[in-house]
């Protein structure tokens, strides 16, 4: 069995002459929540629909638990629910409506229908046609669509596209709950690194069709290096003896001059080179680039 | 298999508060109706002619004939085969049809059988109705000749026929509607073809069967020039017939390479 839920060989896809996936190796480890991250146009919303057979693939290029997507297109569809851009759904029917069509469509009990109105929070608008839903609702009906199945494998796209701050930590809380409790993996893409930083256990940063990093978060927050903040009386004197002594100045104004971290030794040995030749040291501090701004850094490198 | 009896399932569950599914019911029962009411309020006039049994059937069949076979069901057909495809355009649902664990080919045929039983519900309550009320307006109205004659065998032949003829028309406009999210297009070469068809047929353009918009007055223009000989022997199987179920198999079959090749947007 192969230790990714969903793995891409060198995936390509065209619209017409337009290039929108380019020579993508996604993977996505079991059990993981996978941040699929880019700006908007990046190409997430078509790899997804290529995961779900949806927008032909090569042969061989697509794998779902191991499994070639072509050529075992029912078997993998088995194990996925999905939420692709806007939730669809039949706008004449309720909620509970659309979810006992879905179970009709799945062949599961038609009870599964209330617990997932539960489960999102929409008892109350059960039968309420969902045309009069607002976007956030039809967001979490979308999401309990995804779900009625007991899927092994979400893909979920921009979930907490127009739900409230409660309903996006509900969905967040709610993946954590299907990875960790019901050994679930999920693949959501948004174009937020904020939403999904704290979920999410790997990360894959796409712009213009393009994987520009794949790896766990860990992976991701080691690439921003930190850096040191030194706050000095004298900045030119400062400056003057940490470049000779072999530090890597980023940058320094107003008494400030930002250093690469080497080490702790390292530190402790420049502290002591400024203080003995005449220099006030305030303050020493360690700066970390925060990852938005890492993410935005990745993406508008190309 | 299963597949496919769970896809009609659905487009039977997804479709029943829409109006293409309650026009297939509502349609014959709102025609039937009116002609049945003409024929009970007008009852002395028609009473007049002194019909025999089997003329008087005649007379009263063709009065919903007429009209539905010319006008309302090429009609109720286009729009019933643009309303079952719409309504997953409109809802943007192709792509969650597409990515049930489902067969593709049955959900596609499931949507284009549930499109024929809908047709068939539509075409088989006329006779029915006209049998029923045929026989009610004969107890209401006891000189009606009605009972001298059982319409059965002309009733199911007419509509027989009739069902086949519109087959042509579905599956070109079920086949449209499948290609085009907008009303206009699929509407627009439908109305055109309708037109056509009844100029065509009623010209007497010798190659008029070939246009599958024909076929439902084609069929019917057979039915009326049976007066002289017996209704009961109405040729059923005639070249518009034939060029209607062909076209409706091809259409079948190309609807479905359409639906696999194309890119679910
Ligand atoms: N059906 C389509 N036809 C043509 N181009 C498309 C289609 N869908 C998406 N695109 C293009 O593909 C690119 C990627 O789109 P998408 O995958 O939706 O991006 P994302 O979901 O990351 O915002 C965009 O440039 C978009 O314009
Ligand atoms: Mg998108």
């Amino acid at each position: 069995m192969s230790r990714f839920a969903i793995e891409t060989v060198g995936l390509n896809h065209h619209f017409g002459p337009q290039a929108v996936v380019k020579n993508l190796s996604l993977q996505v480890p079991r059990g993981s929540i996978y941040g699929f991250l880019g700006p908007n146009g990046a190409g997430k919303t078509t790899t997804i629909k290529i995961l779900l057979n949806l927008l032909q693939s090569p042969a061989d290029t697509v794998f779902i638990f191991g499994q070639e997507l072509n050529h075992n297109r029912i078997a993998c569809l088995e194990k996925m629910g999905s939420l692709v851009e806007q939730p669809a759904i039949y706008a004449h029917l309720s909620g509970k409506e659309n979810l006992i069509n879905r179970c009709i469509l799945l062949g599961i009990n038609k009870s599964k229908a209330d617990e997932m109105l539960a489960l999102v929070g929409l008892t109350e608008a059960a039968t309420k046609k969902t045309g009069k839903y607002s976007l956030g609702m039809k967001q979490r009906l979308g999401i309990a669509l995804a779900l009625i199945a007991d899927p092994e494998l979400l893909l979920l796209d921009e979930p907490t596209n127009g739900l409230d701050p409660n309903g996006i930590i509900e969905i967040r809380n709610l993946m954590v709950e299907l990875t960790s409790k019901h050994g679930k993996t999920i693949l959501v893409s948004s174009h937020l690194l904020a939403e999904i930083e704290r979920t999410a256990t790997h990360v894959g940063i796409i712009n213009k069709g393009e994987m520009l990093f794949q790896g766990t978060i860990n992976e991701l927050q080691d690439l921003s290096k930190p850096s040191i903040k030194i706050e000095v009386d004298d900045q030119a004197a400062a400056a003057n003896i940490l470049s000779s002594n072999g530090a890597e100045i980023i940058n320094e104004k107003e008494g400030n001059i930002h250093i690469t971290y080497t080490g702790k030794a390292d530190m402790g040995k420049l502290n002591t080179l400024l203080v003995q030749n005449g220099v006030t040291v305030y303050s020493i501090s360690t700066d970390r680039k925060d990852l938005e701004n890492l993410f935005l850094d990745i993406t508008s490198k190309n | 298999m299963r597949s496919f009896f769970i896809s009609l399932q659905s487009e039977f569950y997804k479709s029943r508060k829409t109006l293409a599914f309650w026009a297939a019911i509502i349609v014959p029962v709102v025609i039937c109706g009116l002609i049945a009411f003409g024929y009970y309020t007008s009852s002395e006039k028609i009473l007049k002619y002194n019909y025999p049994g089997m003329m008087l059937w005649f007379q009263y069949s063709s009065a919903a004939l007429g009209v539905m076979g010319m006008l309302i069901l090429p009609f109720y057909v286009m729009f019933m085969a643009f309303s079952v495809n719409n309504i997953e355009h409109k809802n943007d649902t192709w792509k969650t049809l597409f990515s049930q664990p489902l067969n593709k080919f049955s959900i596609y045929s499931a949507k284009y059988f549930y499109a024929l039983m809908l047709l068939f519900i539509c075409t088989i309550l006329f006779p029915l109705l006209t049998y029923v009320s045929g026989y009610l307006l004969q107890t209401l109205v006891p000189k009606y000749t009605f009972k001298d004659y059982d319409p059965a065998i002309i009733l199911t032949r007419f509509y027989g026929k009739l069902f086949l003829a519109s087959l042509g028309i579905l599956s070109i406009q079920f086949v449209l509607s499948l290609i085009w999210s907008d009303f206009l297009k699929p509407m627009g070469i439908g109305f055109i073809g309708v037109i056509a068809g009844i100029i065509t047929a009623n010209v007497g353009w010798k190659h008029a069967y070939l246009i599958p918009y024909s076929a439902p007055t084609l069929a019917l223009r057979a039915a009326s020039g049976t007066k002289n000989a017996r209704p009961e022997d109405l040729p059923i199987f005639t070249q518009e017939i034939g060029v209607s179920l062909a076209c409706a198999a091809v259409l079948f079959v190309a609807g479905y390479f359409i639906l696999s090749k194309r890119n679910i947007k």
